[in-house]
């Protein structure tokens, strides 16, 4: 074996590479253990409150997102948004003062989640049925219970099945995922120390059943060869969340048929 | 399985931040062993049966290294006769944290097929997720993992044998902590010290040699003991928090330590962050053990124990543990101190794999011995070796293990050895081990990236390319050039305009992205030109044959032409991908001779004029701008075709031709360099040259005033100036002198990602020009590659790729390329040095030289004809000098003996001889033989050709 001798080698030295953390190791674990084509894992519950029209808790990984549904009612506060063919969708996203590691009070009307709301509003202006609730309106109210990475696809995952446990018809389920791509790997679902690592990431919205995006956001450049990659990846990572929803939906109905007709 | 794993990190603001985070743990992570009939893995790393001789462990095993294990052993772990070794997870990480280095070799083990080495994620494995108990500190509870994943192994590989009758595949855990083995061995785990198991392999003997002198734990007691002095000759070094804490408030400062290469006593400390600002360190203790390139921490001292350098050359020279310091500082010289300082602690050693030789030892069977490394800026080494003998006369490898507090010198041990001194083969290994240049064979992987040959141009090749192949157009090089990147042509229009055109091999056609072939030549930066050798980035095939614009032959091109006004102004400038047809492929002296015979006209001849003419206009105006020119002298070594020793050699000459050519070079950078900024903002790579602090001239105006003349030196364009003006006509080798100091004022110039720094810091100082990039050479230049690659893209004719547009790998690349190309100036210049060696080899030489620097004990002399420096030593190396005649005066740094003295710019004559008393360490030995000093100089060699003018320009081509 010829021993070869090194210098610093400064070229090896990445600059995203946070000291003492490697988000994704030769042997194809990231830091949390996954490996890069892994979900969280996912946890719902649906019907968590019973005042609201439909609600949903979701879990994935530490990041906890709780939605509720009020609607189709008729338009209450500014009547000038009444649209007479269809409903109008209002969201609302804010984040709870306790949802990360330093408690900060979060005003509602801050940019950041003024930007969430509108994605979230087109997101579900989207999939909802609209049409058949003419000159009404469909509130859905999502907060973050605890944030780490990938906050806007939890609320769209909560929202998802919020918005079935209302009962109102949608297109198909929506199902939102994240991908990054980072040290030349695509890796999906990223937590939040994957996000501050400063690679750019992907943020899908799909419809799984037709593989329509609803809505996709990109943080940072990327190249477009590697596009397609990080696409891929983020779609099945959808299809993945679809299967995890969906069961839990038709658990959650079984089980409430269950006890409507014992009772 | 999910866990979760909380704990608290101080913020960078000082603040408490309580982080969670997930943790699965998988139970699909194998346990890599071929022996194993469980786990369902494809490519099982470590061996069924693993075969070792050892005494110790006479049954199969795999070997388990802790943390320390891997970070002092690592030259054992890498030699091929250990195989078998499961790194886990834990391991790694630390390792990781600790040495960049050792991380990434041992990155390189697992890598290779051939070691067996199993990184095992133990962290995540399900059974071997280990918690870490309330109040165990994180030593403990890393030895308690460790001990976990071993005595799964154990467990596992004994109840899921594949075959029930091979012998059973055991695991012994190696750790040089005696607490930690204890603690193992009560657990019924095999545990034993490196030095133990590498001893009692006894296929391997010379494995011994290579185990690092630092002991854990035990042995540091018994170490003190052997020590022959008991004396503590440094003070301590602080604990890390205490420099952290130290540095944080101002008192110590954080910098990077750069022997002197003069004075083994004398070091400057460079402070990070303020990059101007330098600390000044004298005498053994203040030092304080550390060594070149290590990051320091210095306490400032008061100014009344301020020093100023001894402007001594000193060597170290005695062999014993004695610390006498010559007496370095003059208080007279108060004045004259600076800042000065004392290294308080060490922050990161930058300690690398030295090459040098062993120092001979009086006794015969000893064991410990003194290794000299090959650059002087590094201490002698103690290592232990018990092959000394057959060491003796042999380049060697060294690596530094530790510096106690009592040892003069720091241990090391033994790594590998290279050849025979003075082999030119060993030498030359040497140089280009010592300056880290990469000169293995090209691997299989990367020939195979290589056109088939015979290779030829193709019409789809002609469809997307301009087609040149009628233009004039010719090439200029040096003789014996056969990597020809570039080629020009010169038309003249219709419209009274000119066109021209510079043509620079297509490198990048060949050389496509992330290939095995892209990643070797990014690695080795540059082509590096040694003496007799040329250490190549691309293959041969390519650098001397499809690539390069040989004449009279087809060859794909990326052009640059111009349409110019007669007066040199650029009217309009184009690229494209282009195939040419060099016409003639000239010497700088053939191209002079066709321009001046007046007999000549056909093309190219007619070409060659008009280039020559608009090239002088060009320089006049960059020279106008602030241009400098500097002076260094380049020699050539005529080398003997059978013996390949040098055997005559002369200073390299400039042609007319010489400029005209780099003109245009100069040009087409420029014209690059604007259009793939304006293309790439963020991620072009450009080329800088800043300009240096004032003080870094203080020597160039030092040495102008000592003969009257005064040295501007604000601008580039005065510091040009008055070099022009600085001429003293009694003294023609005046002019160049100084410009040869004013070329060691300068600055380095640095490739860099236009991304990464303001605007204002693009210009290259030297040129004269706000922007500037390297495009003409990419033959030798993986730079020029990668701005080829921009600019294809921007004129579309190539398509982008990930890597190109992301600015910090582009600056990544660009620190890699810096740092090679001073690595391959570094390796050229010590292979003249080696050259010249060679050729004065039993030789007695006397030649003229000029005094270029006044030290205190010595002068420093320039023999231009050789082009080198030597040392002329007064006095004897303390410093005391009673012996010498010379007495040196600081004020106008002059040295005087009776009626005689030397000073800066003096013309002496000296003799040069080899110097073979001390055949370990050979080098040149110069003399004074006039003027003459009784009782110091040397006569004159009564054979010895008489003394030659100044460097008579000798034509040999």
């Amino acid at each position: 074996m010829c021993h070869k001798i090194r210098h610093p080698r400064y070229w090896l030295i990445l600059p995203f590479k946070m000291a003492g953390l490697e988000i994704i190791s030769d042997q194809g674990y990231r830091i949390d253990g996954r490996r890069s084509s892994e979900l969280r894992k996912v946890c719902a519950r649906m019907g968590v409150f019973t005042q609201a029209d439909g609600s949903a808790y979701i879990e994935q990984g530490n990041t906890k997102a709780l939605a509720t549904v009020y609607g189709p009612h008729e338009v209450r506060k500014g009547r000038g948004k009444i649209q007479h063919d269809r409903a109008v969708v209002n969201c609302q996203f804010s984040m709870a003062t306790f949802s990360t590691g330093e408690r900060k009070s979060r005003p509602k009307g801050d940019r950041r989640s003024q930007e969430m709301s509108m994605h979230l509003r087109q997101t579900f202006e989207a999939v909802i049925v609209t049409e058949l609730f003419p000159r009404s309106q469909i509130d859905i109210y999502v907060q973050i219970l605890q944030a780490d990475g990938g906050n806007y696809c939890a609320c769209v995952n909560a929202a998802t099945l919020a918005v079935i446990d209302a009962g109102i018809p949608m297109k198909d389920y929506v199902c939102a995922c994240t991908a990054g791509f980072i040290q030349d790997s695509p890796l999906l679902d990223i937590s939040y120390v994957e996000e501050s690592a400063g690679a750019p990431f992907l943020t899908v919205a799909m419809m799984p059943k037709s593989e329509q995006i609803v809505l996709l956001e990109m943080n940072s450049r990327l190249h477009a060869d590697n596009m397609e990659k990080v696409l891929d990846l983020a779609t099945q990572g959808c299809k993945d969340v679809f299967a995890v929803l969906d069961r839990h939906v038709r658990d959650h109905v079984s089980e409430s048929h269950a006890l409507m007709t014992a009772s | 399985m999910l866990k979760s794993k909380t704990f608290v990190k101080k913020t960078r603001k000082g603040g408490v931040l309580k982080v969670v985070r997930e943790h699965y743990l998988r139970d699909d992570i194998w346990c890599g062993s071929a022996a194993c009939g469980e786990c369902p893995q494809d490519k099982p790393v470590l061996e069924a049966e693993p075969e070792i001789d050892s005494s110790l462990c006479g049954f199969p095993h795999y070997l388990i290294p802790d943390t320390n294990v891997v970070l002092h052993q690592m030259d054992v772990l890498a030699d091929s006769a250990i195989r078998n070794v499961i790194v886990l997870q834990t391991v790694q990480q630390e390792v990781r944290h600790r040495s960049g280095t050792t991380y990434q070799r041992l990155r390189d083990q697992s890598n290779n097929p051939d070691k067996n080495f199993y990184v095992f994620t133990n962290e995540h494995h399900r059974e071997t997720y280990t918690e870490r108990e309330q109040g165990e500190s994180s030593n403990d509870y890393n030895d308690r993992v460790i001990h976990v994943a071993t005595r799964w192994y154990n467990k596992h590989l004994q109840e899921n044998r594949k075959d029930g009758d091979a012998p059973k595949v055991k695991v012994v855990l190696l750790t040089n902590d005696r607490e930690n083995r204890e603690k193992a061995q009560k657990e019924g785990l095999l545990a034993y010290t490196v030095h133990q198991y590498v001893k009692s392999l006894s296929g391997n003997p010379e494995l011994v040699d290579r185990l690092a002198q630092v002991d854990m734990g035990e042995s540091t007691d018994s170490d003190i003991k052997n020590e022959s002095t008991g004396r503590v000759l440094f003070p301590e070094h602080l604990p890390l928090s205490q420099l952290q804490t130290g540095i944080k408030s101002g008192r110590f400062l954080q910098g990077s330590f750069m022997a002197s290469r003069e004075n083994y006593l004398e070091a400057n400390v460079l402070v990070h962050g303020d990059e101007s600002r330098s600390i000044f360190i004298q005498g053994h203790a203040h030092l304080n053990r550390s060594v070149n390139e290590d990051v320091v921490a210095v306490e400032m001292l008061p100014e009344d124990q301020w020093k100023c350098p001894s402007s001594m050359v000193l060597q170290d020279k005695d062999g014993d543990e004695e610390t006498s310091e010559p007496d370095l500082g003059s208080p007279k010289a108060r004045s004259n101190a600076i800042p000065s300082g004392r290294v308080v602690g060490v922050i990161k050693r930058n300690w690398r794999p030295y090459c040098g030789v062993l120092q001979p030892s009086g006794i015969k069977e000893a064991t410990r011995h003194l290794f000299m490394p090959a650059e002087r800026k590094i201490p002698k080494i103690r290592i232990e070796t018990r092959q000394a003998e057959t060491l003796q006369g042999q380049r060697i490898v060294v690596s530094i293990d530790g510096w106690p507090r009592n040892s003069r010198y720091p241990k090391g041990h033994f790594v590998r050895k290279l050849g025979e001194v003075g082999d030119k083969d060993t030498e030359n290994e040497v140089l280009l081990l010592e300056h880290d240049v990469p000169h293995q064979p090209f691997s299989q992987a990367v020939l195979n990236c290589l056109p088939s040959t015979p290779w030829g141009i193709t019409k789809e090749d002609l469809a997307c390319r301009e087609d040149l192949r009628d233009l004039p157009i010719c090439s200029v090089d040096p003789p014996g050039c056969t990597d020809i990147d570039d080629a020009l042509h010169y038309l003249e229009k219709p419209n009274g305009n000119v066109e021209v055109g510079v043509h620079i091999a297509d490198v990048t056609h060949f050389i496509r992205p992330n290939t095995p072939l892209d990643q070797e030549a990014a690695n080795r930066g540059n082509t590096v030109y040694l003496c007799d050798k040329r250490i190549d980035m691309v293959p041969e095939l390519l650098s001397s044959n499809i690539c390069s614009l040989r004449g009279k032959e087809e060859r794909f091109a990326f052009s640059c032409i111009w349409e110019m006004t007669k007066d040199a102004e650029i009217v309009a400038t184009r690229f494209c991908k282009s195939v040419i047809c060099s016409k003639a492929a000239m010497t700088y002296a053939e191209a002079q001779m066709r321009i001046d015979d007046k007999n000549r006209n056909d093309a190219v001849t007619f070409g060659l004029r008009g280039l020559n003419a608009l090239a002088k206009i060009l320089k006049k105006r960059r020279i106008d701008a602030g241009a400098l020119t500097l002076a260094s002298i380049e020699v050539r070594f005529h080398v003997d075709s059978e013996t390949h020793d040098p055997i005559d050699l002369e200073t390299k000459e400039l042609r007319e031709t010489n400029s005209m050519v780099e003109e245009f070079m100069l040009l087409a950078n420029i014209s690059v360099a604007k259009k793939i900024l304006s293309d790439f903002p963020s991620c072009a790579m450009l080329r800088r040259h800043p300009q240096p602090p004032p003080s870094n001239y203080d020597i160039l105006i030092k040495a102008g005033k000592s003969k009257g003349v005064d040295i501007e030196t604000d601008t580039s364009k005065s510091l040009a100036v008055s070099l022009d003006q600085a001429t003293i006509p009694s003294e023609p080798y005046f002019n160049t002198l100084l410009r040869i100091i004013s070329t060691r004022c300068m600055m380095q110039a640095l490739y860099f990602c236009s991304g990464t720094l303001p605007e204002s810091d693009f210009f290259h100082y030297g040129l004269a020009t706000p922007i500037y990039t390297h495009f003409t050479s990419p033959i030798r230049r993986y730079s020029d590659i990668i701005v080829h690659r921009l600019l294809a893209v921007s004129i579309n004719a190539d398509k982008s790729f990930p890597d190109l547009l992301d600015k910090y790998k582009s600056q990544a690349l660009c620190n890699n390329l810096n740092f090679r190309h001073k690595m391959a100036q570094y390796a050229g210049r010590a292979s003249v040095e080696l050259h010249t060696q060679l050729f004065f080899k039993n030789k007695v030489t006397e030649e003229e030289g000029f005094v270029l620097f006044v030290r205190k004990n010595a002068v420093q002399v320039l023999i231009p004809k050789f082009g080198f420096e030597g040392t002329i030593f007064l006095k004897s190396q303390d410093g005391r000098g009673v012996d010498s005649p010379f007495v040196f005066n600081e004020e106008e740094s002059s040295q005087t003996a009776g009626d005689v003295k030397l000073r800066m710019f003096d013309r002496v004559v000296v003799q040069i001889t080899v110097e073979t008393s001390h055949i370990q360490h050979q080098k040149l030995r110069i003399r004074l033989v006039k003027p003459e000093v009784p009782g110091f100089s040397v006569p004159p060699v009564a054979t010895s050709d008489k003394i030659s003018e100044p460097p008579v320009k000798k034509v040999k081509t």
